[in-house]
């Protein structure tokens, strides 16, 4: 920015130099935008109001406790065709949940493996790995949805001559049947047993910490902990007398009945975004690994750390300064990809709030609703990310 | 008094170590990359335990078991299905992809029209090909024909309604050329649009920068398919009433919008990593905003995130599938649209279809990222470190 106020006589040129000022230019330009903005502003909102009076609609988010008459097939929570449009998109938000977690669980480990596969020495390994990357990065998600729906799924067999998996498990294509878990009395306090035994884990790796600071000894911190988390639930679970029995999906003549199902619409979207995104994933941790100066490696070497010491305590903790970011920006993109279920009638948020966008024709009110949903995730992820950063970011002087 | 031998370094040579293992020969190769460790070997014999258990099925189902050649779905459906194969019988039906090749091409253009579809087609190539080779010269005049002129030459051909030609309604406009053009718009109008929103967003002016802030999150906060559907259902309310805006038209705005966000991040990225004395140093010689952004600032910015421009492309590229959501027929849903066709409906149609697109999808995709690896070579002036 050239200062030109700096080198002008001031009193002379000042009314002739106004329009080459960059602060007179800036504002002008601003308030140019500003204008602009709100006249096409005011003509959209204009044309809006002209056009939902000619179409007789209502404004307002009343319509959200009306009811909604469209059967939803995969819901978490009850949810019938007498339930309202509000928990109509209730139900799709979940579902879209659901999609994301398992999705970015499955998605991460499969990531993981084929990252460090296509860093590994042998050939062979890094060559399917790198195979693997190559295929999925350069499809579309939406052709890997069809492939697992319509290509898949679609021609497994009827649910008669279902395929039968162990632990009374049967795939059709009606999807994956499997024994419902039906919990007794006293299993509602399983879960303060779970987090009451990560306490108590969180807590014997303080200690054992501290115990290391102290007398230079290590324990088996990974294996305890893990006996810990698994152990004292489970001995809980037995102590209260085992409240769990199965309902067993029994294969009738023409259909399987009783156990719990999955549709093939969840399975084909769920495989789908977990293998798709898998392939980005692991980009991002064969980059992140790379990342990691081969000094910090050969430094430890030096000093004597064993080698699989070497990964863990020196490689891993600065190459996930690298890969978290772009790691949370895919968990965020399959959260976004979700939306396709819509094309293989999955009922996720953007499915049902479409079909009731169609159904009342409140499109600017469900369009608002949408866009803020999604942008509420998208930011809680961002601040996240920030947090994450700040805290991860090397102190420097 | 007895002689003690006080030297303290050895007499005697040591033997030879034994030449190390040779990796040129084919032994040397399989014991350094394949067998190193025990652990690698237990790797490889998983890996090519793997390899054998689904290579020759897949090779069996797309070469030596699928229908190549046949009229109907009689060729790829077993007796059972009213077919003339044996029972059991699983292989690809490439029989159905010769068939509707064309309509996976140009959608339900005209037949008698599709000249000036291959003509655009040939225009195309003939004009991208050049500008993607660094050698050859005119680029500033090959750029300016192939993104303002052709796209102009190209509507008109495609749409018709003047010169004598017949008009062709967008409807009808389907398959790979839709495809195409989506990307092809897409790209075009991303690109600029992306730039300025980049310096927008790095532009001292709080309104201006606030705006593309604005609009660079919220396009990027939500999934395309709401875009899209937004274009879609938004537009016609935003405009007065009477007006009405062409479906195609409105799956072009949407993709584009997306696109541009997208591109404006990863321009900004490269805005960030130029050292502030390549600004400070085009303002000390004099030069206005616009000279410094495009003699100083952006050829060396878009050099850096050339990587990122193209894997935009390629996003740009595989998400124009989605406006199968909002009920159009691009190269996927058109392929998908004919899994129902009772001239072909076998249970190894919807397969084949799919292992089809994606192979087209690939192919296109594969070679952007190829060629972007090579300009950066190209343009690797030994700065980067």
């Amino acid at each position: 920015m050239t200062d030109h106020a700096i080198n002008a006589p001031a009193t002379k040129q000042a009314s002739a130099s106004l329009i080459y000022d960059p602060k007179v230019r800036s504002i002008f330009y601003q308030v140019l935008t500003v204008v602009i903005i709100l006249v096409a502003g005011l003509w959209i909102a204009h044309n809006v109001s002209s056009n939902l009076a000619r179409s007789n609609t209502a404004t307002g988010f009343g319509f959200l406790a009306g009811r909604s008459g469209f059967d939803i097939g995969q819901s978490l929570i009850s949810y019938t065709s007498d339930s309202t449009y509000g928990r109509a998109i209730v139900v799709g938000f979940l579902n879209t949940l659901m999609v994301a977690v398992t999705g970015i669980f499955t998605a991460t480990i499969v990531g993981f493996i084929i990252g460090i596969g296509r860093l590994s020495k042998n050939w062979l390994i890094a060559k399917l790995c790198t195979v693997y990357v190559e295929i999925f990065r350069n499809i579309p998600p939406l052709l890997v949805i069809f492939f697992w729906y319509s290509g898949v799924l679609a021609v497994l067999p009827q649910p008669r001559d279902a395929i039968n998996l162990p632990f009374s498990t049967f795939l059709s294509n009606r999807g994956l049947t499997f024994p419902a878990t039906i919990w007794g009395a006293g299993a509602w306090m399983l879960p303060i047993a779970i987090i009451v035994a990560i306490v108590i884990a969180v807590v014997f790796r303080k200690w054992s910490m501290t115990r290391q600071m102290a007398t230079g000894q290590q324990l088996p911190n990974g294996w305890i902990s893990a006996a810990i988390i698994i152990g004292v639930p489970l001995l809980f679970f037995f102590a209260i007398g085992a409240p769990l029995t199965f309902d067993f999906p029994v294969e009738g003549r023409f259909n399987l009945s009783g156990g719990a199902n999955i549709r093939p619409e969840f399975v084909a979207l769920y495989l789908a975004l977990s293998l798709y995104t898998a392939a980005f994933i692991a980009e991002i941790i064969r980059a992140g690994i790379r990342g990691v100066g081969k000094g910090q490696t050969e430094a430890a070497a030096a000093l004597g750390v064993q080698p699989s010491k070497i990964t863990r305590l020196v490689v891993v903790p600065q190459a996930f300064r690298i890969i978290i970011p772009p790691l949370t920006s895919q968990y965020l993109n399959l959260t976004k990809n979700s939306s396709l279920g819509v094309a293989i009638g999955f009922p996720e948020l953007f499915s049902t709030g479409s079909t009731s966008l169609n159904q009342t024709g409140q499109a600017i009110e469900m369009i608002t609703i949408m866009l803020t949903i999604y942008l509420s995730i998208s930011i809680a992820t961002s601040l996240f990310m920030n947090w994450f950063n700040a805290k991860m970011a090397l102190v420097e002087r | 008094m007895s002689t003690k031998d006080l030297s303290y370094v050895r007499r005697d040579m040591i033997a030879p170590e034994p030449p190390p293992i040779s990796t040129k020969t084919i032994g040397g190769w399989l014991r350094t990359n394949l067998l190193a460790t025990p652990k690698d070997v237990v790797l490889t014999i998983l890996a090519l335990a793997l390899l054998a258990l689904a290579l020759p099925g897949i090779i069996n189902w797309l070469f030596v078991q699928a229908s190549w050649f046949g009229a109907d779905r009689s060729v790829c459906a077993t007796v059972v299905q009213g077919g003339i194969r044996p029972d059991g019988w699983k292989g690809a039906c490439w029989a159905f992809v010769g068939d509707r090749f064309q309509q996976f091409m140009f959608g339900r253009y005209p037949l008698e029209e599709r000249w000036r579809v291959i003509l655009v087609g040939i225009m195309l190539i003939v004009l991208l090909v050049p500008l993607l080779m660094p050698k050859l010269p005119y680029k500033a005049l090959n750029a300016v024909l192939l993104f303002l002129v052709y796209p102009v030459v190209s509507f008109f051909l495609l749409h018709g309604n003047v010169l004598g030609l017949d008009r062709v309604e967008t409807p009808l406009w389907g398959g790979m050329m839709v495809t195409l053009i989506l990307s092809f718009v897409g790209i075009a109008v991303s690109f600029p649009v992306g730039i300025l929103l980049a310096l927008g967003r790095r532009s001292p002016m709080p309104v201006l920068r606030t705006f593309c802030i604005l609009f660079i999150e919220i396009i990027r906060g939500v999934p395309l398919v709401m875009v899209l559907f937004m274009a879609n259902v938004m537009l016609p309310l935003f405009l007065p009433t009477g007006w009405s805006i062409d479906n195609f038209l409105r799956a072009v705005v949407g993709v584009s919008l997306f696109a541009s966000a997208y591109m404006a991040e990863v321009i900004r990225g490269g805005l960030q990593a130029i050292p502030k004395g390549q600004g400070e140093g085009a303002d000390s010689l004099g030069l206005s905003y616009w000279q410094k952004t495009r003699l100083i600032i952006l050829p060396q910015a878009i050099k850096l995130v050339i990587p990122g421009i193209v894997n935009t492309f390629i996003g740009l590229f595989k998400d124009t599938s989605l406006v199968a959501i909002i009920g159009m027929f691009d190269l996927l849903n058109i392929i998908r649209l004919n899994f129902t066709d009772t001239t072909w409906i076998t249970p190894m149609t919807p397969l084949t279809g799919l292992v089809f697109a994606g192979l087209i999808y690939w192919i296109f995709c594969f070679s952007m990222s190829r060629y972007s690896a090579f300009m950066e070579r190209h343009l690797d002036t030994g700065h980067k470190r």
